[in-house]
């Protein structure tokens, strides 16, 4: 993802929604809705954490305007 | 057994009731998978792979076609057609098709000793046996790689013809045995490491371990001419079942119905399908019911372990014993193909402390052995291994007690993670102040040979998607039906969840885990989820049955609903306080005169980092002559968040231990030069058994989860986390070897042992 984001790895960026984060995200920065997104769906690799719960709403969720949003390896468990 | 836990203000919480499955599976009338006998039933058995890497040149059935009794015989021929590049999700993230139709019945190459090549189903299981030695498969045998390191090398035979490595989310076109590479970081580590006083740098070993359920996999499937298929299974879920099985043959979800059999073990082993597959094309051959049971050998070589794996850790701290600087190198071997739990074990190895430099580095790697499969807090036991090891080193170092500096270091609320997530309320510091303060810890050791370690680890709280119906019955019982296949007591956990909001005795609800067909979508029972989030869902049922039970009572008092009310455990007649029904006398007028009350509760929860955590402090006595270990006392500590039913909660806290003193001291998978699996029996694989280890003692503490009604955590993985780390710690303090690999069998011991007695040296080292 740094290399979409010239090496940087905090960015801040407006949106009521998840969806909204990441297409102003695609704004700044080309090609991340492409990296994070497949047919308007989270890619199934990916988690989405918001406020550092991993989300399970999507697209969706809602979220604040000091809220942290995190793109992270999916897990799973035993 | 000491309790921390107890009902405080709830009525059925915190209780220990007899579980509602418990005297079907005592008097051996529970159903398992081995059970399901139908009307014209077929057996069947798998041909597996001799050789651990080959190209299939081909394969020739037609002898044991000819077998009398021998009814049809299926291969990869047989499976739909699968291009290179199709990828599915299957709800743990996107795989090829091929790789996982590949796993069911190997089509061009054998990856591992033991995969599947051919399905045979017969009259009888001698004669499917007696088939599988006519089945002539001509290989071209290639050379084998079945440790990480060696697999990551440039010269390394290749497993798949066009797998190249993901580096860091980007598909390079590098053809390579690495399917990824993941990173994280926190601050800047190389100023930490400049800035520390103490740095440390060790690598570390863990073997592959197989999960070890007694219950071998077995799949049953009847494959009617109307295209419905009926699938009888054990798993962990039975949704995630149809969903594979539906994807591999190509045939439509809502044609395929899963009914769970009875589990007898899973650990995460069972949430992957192998036979399923092949059993429903056997059935459609023949058009006969088609049972095909594992094998204990099958099981060892044709399912899916925990990755062996390669950690390089290397730790920074101050004078204080603060931790200053973290950074991990780890490489797990996937098995014969992508998905190893590294992206759990990056997350895990500095869960547990607050580090404010840290990297992070995981790379997952084929390797000629089964696909792995997850395995109770996959990835997390393998990198507690190496940090709460190296966490003693520094400890002993500066002169601190083993609970001193992880108390100094202790992740807690708001700690800011290496992923960079930030952990809400969490009882990490707990459990560690819960073990400084117990008996056990407070009890002197003496005598040679003799020393105590201690060491905590952690896993997640996933929570995802789970529902539950819930009946009342005319005589005020409920029947309760839930998608959760019950592995480890969940069943009665969820009916006290439903219990304790309506304050029914939780033998009135009858709990059932439905077939595919008969409950809606639910995740596996994994990821320390289904008390959580099968356990939320019964509570908003619970939560929609008391409202309709209100509507019944305000029909029958003839008023609004909003005049009644439930309390002290009855409906109240707020307009005439002489008039209240309890929930049986007022099930028994809504049956006669209302319509049925239903109540269903549906989640679909994300899944919080809170987690729970554990620690462990352990006690060993090392024979010098033998080198056999003997663990004297054992003390697991747990945060629960709530315990719903504290015996299970002990029960998960002493099966994961017992698990993790067997990664510590003996399993291990044990490859020859061609790598062949030479101990696939539980003879020569050796988990530890009741004569092995002293009763595992419990210690619940309980802080609260923010995200569930109750307070509920997971508490069915942190626990296999810590014990090979403080084995290893307390072997350490018994004999002055540190060890590095595991498992720490009797060989190793007194190798390690001779080599200090030659070399003398302050601190022999044991691995590399």
């Amino acid at each position: 993802m740094q290399k979409l984001t010239n090496g940087t790895s905090v960015v801040m960026v407006e949106g009521k929604t998840v969806r909204e984060v990441i297409d102003n995200l695609d704004k700044k920065y080309p090609g991340t809705k492409n990296r994070l997104c497949e047919n308007d769906r989270i890619r199934p690799n990916f988690a989405v954490a918001v406020n550092s719960e991993i989300i399970a709403t999507g697209l969706r969720q809602q979220v604040d305007p000091d809220s942290e949003v995190h793109f992270l390896p999916a897990v799973s468990g035993g | 057994m000491s309790n921390n836990s107890g009902n405080g203000k709830y009525k059925i919480i915190g209780t220990r009731p007899i579980r509602h499955d418990g005297t079907e599976k005592v008097i051996g009338k529970a159903i398992y998978g081995a059970d399901v006998r139908l009307s014209g039933m077929l057996h069947g058995q798998v041909l597996r792979s001799p050789h651990a890497h080959a190209r299939i040149k081909s394969i020739d059935t037609s002898k044991a076609e000819a077998l009398e009794g021998v009814r049809a015989v299926v291969t990869s021929d047989d499976l739909p057609k699968t291009n290179e590049d199709d990828m599915i999700d299957l709800g743990e993230g996107m795989t090829r098709l091929k790789y996982i139709r590949d796993n069911i019945l190997a089509s061009d190459k054998v990856l591992y000793r033991g995969h599947a090549v051919v399905g045979v189903a017969a009259n009888n299981q001698q004669i499917a046996d007696e088939a599988l030695s006519l089945i002539e498969v001509e290989y071209e045998v290639l050379p084998p790689v079945v440790t990480v390191l060696d697999a990551m090398k440039d010269d390394a035979p290749l497993l798949h013809d066009t797998l190249t490595t993901d580096e860091l989310g980007e598909q390079t076109d590098k053809k390579s045995n690495i399917a990824a590479h993941l990173q994280h970081k926190l601050g800047d580590p190389e100023k930490g490491f400049k800035d520390a006083d103490i740095v440390i740098e060790h690598e570390f070993h863990t073997a592959t371990v197989h999960q070890g359920y007694i219950e071998p996999h077995n799949g049953t499937a009847v494959w009617n001419p109307d295209g419905q298929l009926t699938i009888w299974t054990s798993t962990q879920g039975a949704f995630v079942v149809q969903k594979q099985a539906a994807a591999v043959l190509d045939h439509p979800i809502s044609k395929v119905k899963v009914v769970p059999t009875e589990i007898g073990g899973g650990f995460g082993g069972k949430i992957p399908i192998y036979l399923e597959p092949v059993a429903a094309l056997l059935s459609r051959k023949t058009g006969h019911p088609v049972k095909l049971l594992m094998t204990r050998a099958g099981v060892f070589e044709g399912t899916g372990p925990t990755p062996g794996s390669y950690v390089r850790l290397k730790l920074g701290a101050d004078k204080s014993g603060k931790l200053v600087a973290g950074d991990c190198y780890l490489a797990f071997e996937a098995g014969a193909y992508p998905g190893s739990p590294m992206f759990c074990g990056c997350m895990c190895v500095f869960a547990c402390y607050e580090i404010p430099n840290a990297i992070v580095n995981g790379y997952d790697v084929v390797v000629n052995k089964p696909k792995s499969a997850p395995y109770r807090a996959p990835g997390s036991t393998q990198v507690a291994f190496a940090i709460e090891t190296m966490l003693d080193e520094i400890a002993e170092k500066l002169g601190m007690d083993a609970f001193e500096i992880r108390l100094l270091n202790a992740a807690k609320e708001g700690t800011r993670r290496v992923d960079d997530l930030v952990y809400p309320r969490i009882g990490c510091v707990e459990t560690m102040e819960a073990g400084k303060a117990s008996d056990h810890y407070n009890t002197p050791l003496e005598g040679p040979y003799r020393g105590r370690g201690v060491a905590t680890g952690y896993w997640f709280n996933i929570g995802f998607k789970s529902c539950v119906t819930a009946s009342v019955n005319e005589d005020g019982t409920v029947n309760l039906m839930e998608g959760s296949t019950d592995i480890g007591g969940s069943r009665t956990s969820i009916a006290m969840q439903f219990a304790e909001v309506l304050a029914l005795p939780v033998e009135d609800v009858n709990p059932r885990v439905g077939d595919t067909g008969e409950i809606g979508y639910n995740d596996v029972t994994g990821g320390s989820r289904t008390t959580y989030a099968t356990g939320y869902a019964a509570y908003n049922a619970a939560q929609d049955v008391k409202e309709q039970m209100i509507e019944r009572a305000a029909n029958h008092w003839e008023l609004k609903a909003d005049d009644v009310e439930f309390a002290d455990e009855v409906f109240k007649n707020k307009k005439d306080s002489s008039k209240q029904l309890t929930f049986k006398e007022l099930a028994k007028i809504a049956s006669a005169d209302d319509s049925p009350v239903i109540g269903k509760g549906s989640v679909n929860l994300g899944f919080n980092i809170g987690g729970s955590f554990a620690t462990n402090i352990v006690d060993v006595e090392v024979d010098p002559e033998t080198g056999k270990v003997t663990i004297l006392r054992f003390t697991a500590i747990q945060d629960a968040g709530k315990a719903i039913h504290p015996s299970y909660v002990e029960g998960q806290m002493q099966g994961g231990s017992v698990q993790g003193i067997g990664w510590a001291l003996n399993e291990e998978y044990f490859y020859n030069a061609d790598g062949k699996m030479e101990n696939s029996t539980f003879l020569d694989y050796r988990i530890p058994t009741a004569l092995d280890i002293p009763m595992i003692e419990t210690i619940i503490v309980e802080v609260p989860n923010p995200s569930h009604p109750y307070g509920v955590r997971g508490v069915g993985e942190a626990n296999i986390a810590p014990p090979p780390a403080a084995i290893t710690n307390a072997i350490y303090n018994a004999l002055g070897v540190r060890f590095r690999e595991l498992p720490m069998r009797p060989d190793r011991i007194i190798a390690a042992l001779a080599a200090k007695r030659e070399a003398e040296p302050l601190e022999a080292v044991a691995g590399s």
